[in-house]
């Protein structure tokens, strides 16, 4: 009972700062939650998923090395789930009008968890399917083999009429209203995250990211080690998806464009391929960035009738970022470092002494 | 299983499919002589093709150029276009971690996509028939157009000169040196740029080619088309083994007739027509990894 004790006091001792934090955050959210509007809320809440979603991209891409662009693909896979399984009983015949639902799925209704659940699992099954042929071959060939499934599966989704409504989409799935479930499970997913990194298995992925062959050598089972990650990266992705299918109340194929995960790529590019802060942190920034940058669409974004505001600046001005961060800033934001409380105290010292010493600098001259 | 599908129907198939099978195959070499040297997926060479589309678009329907013109500035520009692409966005990342050259590959097709939906508009633009390629001709009971014939003819010449290119003269030479071991051809003396940039001369002349044929069998222009067909022409490459030119043709022809063939057989699978494709790089992954005619790569320390 004192060893518990002793160790619950140490714990408390290091991770104060981090406990701290972790209220300040759930602080903010209750009041962000009672006092924003309906469009900031929406917002918030699109970057807790984006969060999400991109954590499981930057799990295979960033921190296990291998190459996958199947992220919208895979949000599709867990928004159906959500939405085919959570849209109330009596509303589905006025929509799937054309052609009813599948008996075998018409009766089953779940609670919302349960339906985000099985989103990820069946996201994550989908990611063994695919995962099989490609990651035991050369890592280049799954980039075209998740793309492709991402392609597949909107294309599926569309010719399934009964199951999926085809290209009508659902609509009218029951939406979550308040911050917590999406801040709720970002920040879980978040610590799962960081305990995964920090155990052996998240050492095996990286030992994967530095040299195969090597890894091999130390006893690392390649393919199984690259399926986990696949696969836990596949099953954040589909949460994430179900969440986004809650949060708009609407699915339908074209929202699951593979154009969407180039949004994504350039999420875990701008944080750093292998930081988890980093990619919280380019979520909140790409995504708040893109809502910011809506003036660029617009002809009269200055009052004046510039003929270089019109639809598609945005995203042009979003892909030359990317660019420019791959080119330029290789290591993003963070680079494979996290922000830990000892780096920015390492920070705030480089800033300092970089401060005192033009101080000094500056008085030796006065000086003399 | 149709019924009543006659000879002629079945026969205009094959030619359906041999055309548009040898479409895949000119863009497939694109990507396969650049995978051969750099080991790089170059995803930004679909969007090449869209924007040879393009130059050939505006030279016709909006600059009303002779037809000889546009196809030679449609050339001159493209293969500007794929050589600028690798000297600023993988150039400077020659010794980058591969997926950093890989994002920027990704990074260049996402920006050439959105440059094309902003200065073109995402709309489709219709582009002005050729009436001597595009109306039918009989032979007997079989109506073809004159530019299913000439696709396939244009093709395989190109892809002899390739091969001659390839294989008997001193810049093939040292692409082929290049591929097989990057580091000995540099220590030997092979300017690796230069190879580097011819090869992505001859991959984007031939995307120009292609397009400009895709254009007028099917005449319409959109900033996206060059993402599913570059997926397709990837796929075809592996199928045939990639980094192997005559590979990259086979690839394409297979896959263009696996297409055409599952639409007349399975109508009701019309939908599913670009999933063949994957599913072709599924089966090949499984039990050909290396294509066709692709040898046996190894992987050394």
């Amino acid at each position: 009972m004192e060893n518990i004790q002793h160790r619950f006091g140490a714990y408390i001792k290091i991770h104060w700062k981090t406990i701290v934090f972790l209220g300040v955050v759930l602080i903010t959210i209750g009041l962000l939650d009672q006092f924003v509007d309906s469009y900031i809320r929406r917002l918030l809440n699109l970057c807790a998923i984006y969060t999400i979603i991109s954590l499981g991209m930057n799990l295979v891409n960033g921190f296990t090395g291998q190459f996958s662009l199947g992220q919208a693909g895979f949000m599709a896979v867990g928004a159906y789930t959500v939405a085919i399984f959570t849209v109330p009983i009596e509303a589905r015949a006025t929509i799937f009008y054309l052609a009813p639902m599948t008996p075998l799925l018409a009766n089953i209704q779940l609670p919302f968890i349960v339906a985000l659940l099985l989103g990820g699992l069946v996201s994550a099954g989908f990611a063994f399917l695919i995962g099989g042929p490609c990651l035991r071959l050369r890592g280049d060939y799954l980039a075209i083999a998740t793309l492709g499934f991402s392609e597949i599966i909107r294309i599926v989704f569309t010719n399934t009429q009964t199951i999926t409504n085809g290209a009508l989409g659902i609509k009218s799935i029951p939406t979550i209203t308040s911050l917590w479930w999406t801040y709720g499970i970002a920040i879980i997913i978040i610590v799962l995250m960081i305990l995964l990194i920090n155990s052996s298995y998240g050492r095996a992925f990286k030992s994967i990211r530095e040299d195969e062959i090597a890894a091999e050598a130390m006893g690392v089972g390649l393919f199984k080690t690259k399926m986990t990650s696949f696969m836990i990266g596949a099953f954040f992705t589909g949460i994430g998806g179900g969440l986004f299918a809650a949060l708009l109340g609407t699915v339908d194929p074209k929202q699951f464009y593979f154009t969407l995960t180039y949004n994504f790529l350039l999420i875990i590019v701008l944080g750093g391929l292998g930081s988890i802060s980093g990619t919280v942190i380019a979520s909140f920034v790409v995504t708040l960035g893109q809502e910011w940058l809506r003036f660029l669409d617009e002809p009269m974004a200055f009052g004046l009738d510039l003929p270089i505001f019109r639809p598609g600046l945005r995203m042009v001005v979003f892909s030359a970022l990317l660019m420019v961060v791959v080119l330029f800033y290789r290591k993003g934001l963070m680079g494979t470092n996290e922000l830990t409380w000892d780096f920015i105290g390492k920070k705030i010292k480089v800033i300092k002494s970089k401060f005192n010493r033009k101080k000094s600098a500056s008085q030796g001259g006065d000086n003399k | 299983m149709v019924v009543g599908m006659t000879l002629e129907t079945f026969l205009q198939q094959l030619i359906n499919g041999l055309s548009i099978g040898s479409l895949y195959a000119l863009i497939a070499i694109g990507y396969t002589m650049v995978y051969g040297i750099l080991r790089l997926i170059n995803f930004a060479h679909g969007d090449i093709f869209m924007m040879a589309a393009y130059f050939t678009y505006f030279g016709i329907a909006v600059f009303f150029l002779p037809w000889y013109v546009t196809f030679f500035i449609t050339i001159v520009l493209t293969i500007l276009l794929g050589v600028g692409i690798e000297r600023f966005a993988y150039r400077p990342l020659r010794d980058a971690p591969k997926t950093s050259l890989l994002i920027s590959a990704i990074g260049v097709s996402f920006l050439l996509e959105n440059l094309a939906t902003y200065l073109f508009s995402g709309k489709p633009q219709a582009f002005p028939n050729f009436p001597l390629m595009t109306n039918p001709i009989n032979f007997g009971s079989l109506t073809v157009q004159p530019v299913s014939i000439l696709i396939p003819i244009v093709t395989f010449f190109i892809m002899i000169g390739l091969l001659f290119l390839i294989n008997h003269t001193k810049v093939g030479m040292a692409m082929r040196a290049v591929s097989v071991d990057y580091d000995t051809a540099k220590l030997m003396g092979i300017k690796i740029n230069g190879v580097i940039s011819s090869t992505f001369a001859i991959g984007s002349g031939l995307a120009a080619v292609g397009a400009i044929l895709w254009c007028m069998k099917y005449p319409s222009v959109l900033p996206l088309m060059g993402v599913v067909i570059g997926l397709k022409c990837f796929i075809a490459a592996v199928i045939g083994g990639i980094g192997n030119v005559k590979g990259a043709v086979l690839g394409g022809l297979i896959l263009g007739f696996s297409e055409v063939l599952m639409v007349a057989f399975f109508p009701a699978l019309t939908g599913y027509r670009d999933a063949v494709a994957f599913i072709i790089l599924i089966i090949i992954l499984l039990f050909l990894p290396n294509g066709l005619l692709g040898k046996k790569q190894v992987e050394k320390v």
